[in-house]
């Protein structure tokens, strides 16, 4: 509490004329420094009743709804022991309280699995990017990527494994514009120690848990040598405390002309917000696209699961052409975080060999399958393991 | 604002050469050999550019180089080293400011004969070069809170737009896509975005699509065919020109051009001065090449554009003289010559 109300009183002395935009600022982050200060050690206890975990569903835009009805249709068929909660988020309304009503829904449950909420262009500015206003309202700060390449996907590179890390609150994402002259706008980005520490440290402790050799920082400190120095500076200091763990940096556009060009040397990668956004995708397009890489948002009480790249897929929807892999290898992810490892293992084990060994590809990698077809598979192939499962 | 000026340039024309340090003069001097053995018509002043304290106490580039820029309307640098602690800004900062170059063009070909994962590429990124992200200015509000500001204006994002159109519609491209985050930033992409639409529409024969930043990044590395002309802010432009420059095989075979107010240009190479290398005839002189020839085809000299730019492919895909980067064994001399041998075979 005194760590904001310091900081609130200082911002009033700095610049008067500043304290409105400075304000913003402030209490953004003023919650950011008491957080941290009052941080809790204790997570809230899983939403288990009798046995079976409830998990909000946030259905999305697009391909989203489809791609959740095929995971719940999975689940439903393996008797994984989860109940979905389905929250309704319309992209079209103006209001806020369908997206109220969501992360209300995540808090008491602690675990999401979302489709990805469509952002219109036509509405005001002030209505700000829903999938944005749920990663801050819950603090989900590290977005946490797999890409590793996939046997039977045809890809341009082979053997990719990368693990990438990206700051998911602050950075260019904070939403924080204005127009202080007719025809002038200012976006502001936001670095704070905090949140760099707590990514970088997040990072370390995933590469040492995953037994990873490097940590990459990708930043633009050479431009903006406060802001990315800032972050370069929180990474090199946790890095100090992982001496097992070889620690460099590169610049964000080398970052993307190696990635396509030599991407075996990248092993792990930590970076802020909109870097991430870049750099996910392209790493995403590395290993066949954005309908095989499954992506998680973690924060220290709650943990969304999602498709690595985001997409609304809004041109594909309803089509029962998309592709299913990454939605369900997020579902895995989110079973996983759940402990429930043998029907983790047991579904994901049934996706890749689908993509691997029968070869039934969706048109996004170059095959002729429908979205339907592939999930049949997968849930033969389940079937076929010998767990108990219900009726094809 | 006046749109972009198309002038009638004199058969003679003159142009500003700035070699740069490390390996620049030696590539300057192959890039002068090579418009010799074309006969392209055009006659060299040689300039050097160090940063220098004017009056006032403000760095500036040296008078004479000035001059010769403002006379001549069109220059061709090569690399320039950027000491650290050297108390100026960097030299490529210096001349963005004093000529205003607020477009920075980089067409990204495939090169035939230089392998890489990705052929077939053929499309041109246009950066805004001038605000965005790169406006410098930062501050620390509290400690361990700091705020960088990203610049968007509406005359800057116009004038971009504008010129983007205008290539494509002069260099027969038939797409032009406005790449941006207005989901994110809705207020300062969101002006970028509404600009490249007005200007769209005076440009009714080019067709004009958005996509989002990371959409492009995805598709980008998919399949790059898709992509025509992209035209975008400061740090995406950043960003996707270095992405592309990797796709065709690096810095050391990419053009790039920067375009500024009042019809002044400098082309240059974009890869660094290579200290290690310099003065033993080991140098690519590609890129400067290549940006030579996007000079010529400004100048409207497309002929000898063409002419220099085939010889040079055409020794490339031969694979016989190829400098060490490109995977052979000759010496920079060796392949500059190669390729003045092919022009006189052509002529």
């Amino acid at each position: 509490m005194a760590a904001h109300s310091a900081v609130l009183s200082m911002s009033k002395i700095i610049n008067p004329f500043w304290g409105g935009r400075l304000g913003n600022t402030v209490k953004v982050f003023g919650t950011t420094l008491t957080s941290h200060r009052n941080k809790t050690l204790l997570t809230p206890p899983p939403a288990k009743y009798g046995g079976r975990h409830t998990v909000t569903l946030i259905p999305g835009d697009g391909i989203g709804p489809e791609l959740l009805n095929h995971v719940r249709e999975v689940f439903r068929f393996s008797c994984v022991p989860v109940d979905f909660e389905v929250v309704n988020v319309n992209s079209a309304l103006e209001t806020d309280d369908d997206m109220n009503n969501a992360i209300t829904a995540i808090r008491r449950n602690g675990i999401a699995l979302k489709g990805n909420i469509e952002t219109k262009h036509t509405m005001a500015p002030s209505v700000k990017s829903r999938n944005n206003l749920l990663r801050t309202s819950l603090d989900l700060y590290a977005n946490v990527m797999h890409c590793q390449s996939l046997p039977g996907v045809q890809t341009r590179h082979k053997n990719i494994d990368i693990m990438i890390i990206r700051e998911n609150t602050e950075g260019e994402y904070s939403s924080l514009e204005h127009e202080s002259v007719s025809g002038v706008v200012e976006s502001l980005k936001i670095i704070t120690r905090n949140n760099s520490l707590r990514i970088a440290d997040y990072a370390f402790k995933l590469a040492r848990e995953k037994g990873r050799r490097r940590v990459t920082a990708v930043h633009k400190a050479n431009i903006m040598k406060l802001g990315d120095g800032l972050f370069l500076q929180c990474c090199r200091e946790v890095a100090s405390g992982y001496p097992d763990i070889t620690f460099d940096s590169m610049i964000v556009d080398n970052t993307t002309m190696q990635l396509v060009s030599k991407p075996h040397q990248f092993d792990v990668m930590v970076m802020p917000n909109l870097y991430g956004n870049v750099v996910s995708n392209v790493c995403a397009g590395l290993v066949g696209g954005p309908g095989l890489v499954p992506g998680a948002n973690y924060g220290n009480a709650y943990a969304v699961f999602e498709t690595a790249t985001r997409n609304t897929g809004k041109s594909i929807a309803g089509k029962n052409i998309a592709n299913p892999t990454a939605m369900l290898l997020a579902s895995c992810m989110m079973l996983d975080h759940l402990k429930l490892y043998d029907h983790a293992t047991m579904i994901r084990h049934a996706v890749l060999k689908t993509m691997n060994e029968t070869r039934l590809h969706t048109a996004d990698i170059g095959g002729q399958g429908t979205t339907s077809e592939v999930v049949q598979t997968i849930m033969r192939i389940i079937q076929s393991g010998g767990q108990l499962t219900t009726e094809l | 604002t006046s749109p972009v000026q198309h002038e009638t340039f004199p058969l003679r024309g003159t142009v500003t050469l700035i070699p740069g340090d490390g390996i620049g003069p030696e590539i300057s001097s192959a890039v002068m050999k090579i418009f010799e053995a074309a006969k392209a018509p055009i006659r060299w002043e040689e300039r050097n550019v160090t940063a220098i304290k004017g009056p006032g106490g403000r760095w500036m580039i040296p008078p004479d180089a000035k001059e010769s820029m403002d006379r001549s309307k069109i220059g061709l640098k090569g690399p320039l080293k950027t000491p650290i602690a050297a108390g100026h800004p960097s030299m490529n900062l210096l001349l963005r400011k004093t000529f205003d170059l607020y477009a920075n063009v980089r067409p990204c070909v495939s090169i035939e004969g230089y392998k890489t994962p990705y052929t077939d590429v053929n499309l041109v990124t246009i950066r805004e070069n001038t605000e965005g992200e790169y406006s410098g200015i930062e501050h620390v509000i509290v400690d361990g809170v700091v705020q960088s500001i990203k610049l968007i204006t509406e005359d800057a994002s116009r004038r971009i737009a504008e010129y983007a159109f205008e290539y494509a519609r002069n260099n027969q491209r038939t797409s032009v896509t406005a790449v941006h985050k207005a989901n994110i930033m809705r207020m300062s992409d969101g002006l970028f975005l509404r600009k490249c639409r007005e200007v769209a529409e005076n440009y009714k024969d080019i067709k004009f699509t958005e996509m989002y930043l990371d959409t492009v990044c995805l598709n980008m590395v998919q399949d790059p065919t898709q992509f025509d002309v992209l035209v975008m802010p400061n740090l995406y432009g950043d960003i996707l020109s270095d992405l592309c420059a990797g796709l065709i095989g690096g810095l050391g075979v990419t053009p790039s051009g920067n375009i500024g107010a009042n019809g002044v240009a400098i082309f240059e190479s974009v890869h660094g001065t290579a200290p290690d290398i310099a003065g033993l005839d080991m140098a690519n002189p590609t890129a400067l090449l290549l940006s030579a020839v996007m000079m010529l085809r400004h100048m409207g000299l497309h002929d000898y554009g063409n002419k220099i730019q085939t010889a040079c492919f055409d020794t490339i895909r031969d694979k016989k003289v190829l400098t060490k980067d490109l995977g052979g064994n000759s010496k920079c001399s060796e392949f500059t010559a190669e390729i003045c041998r092919r022009i006189q075979d052509m002529a």
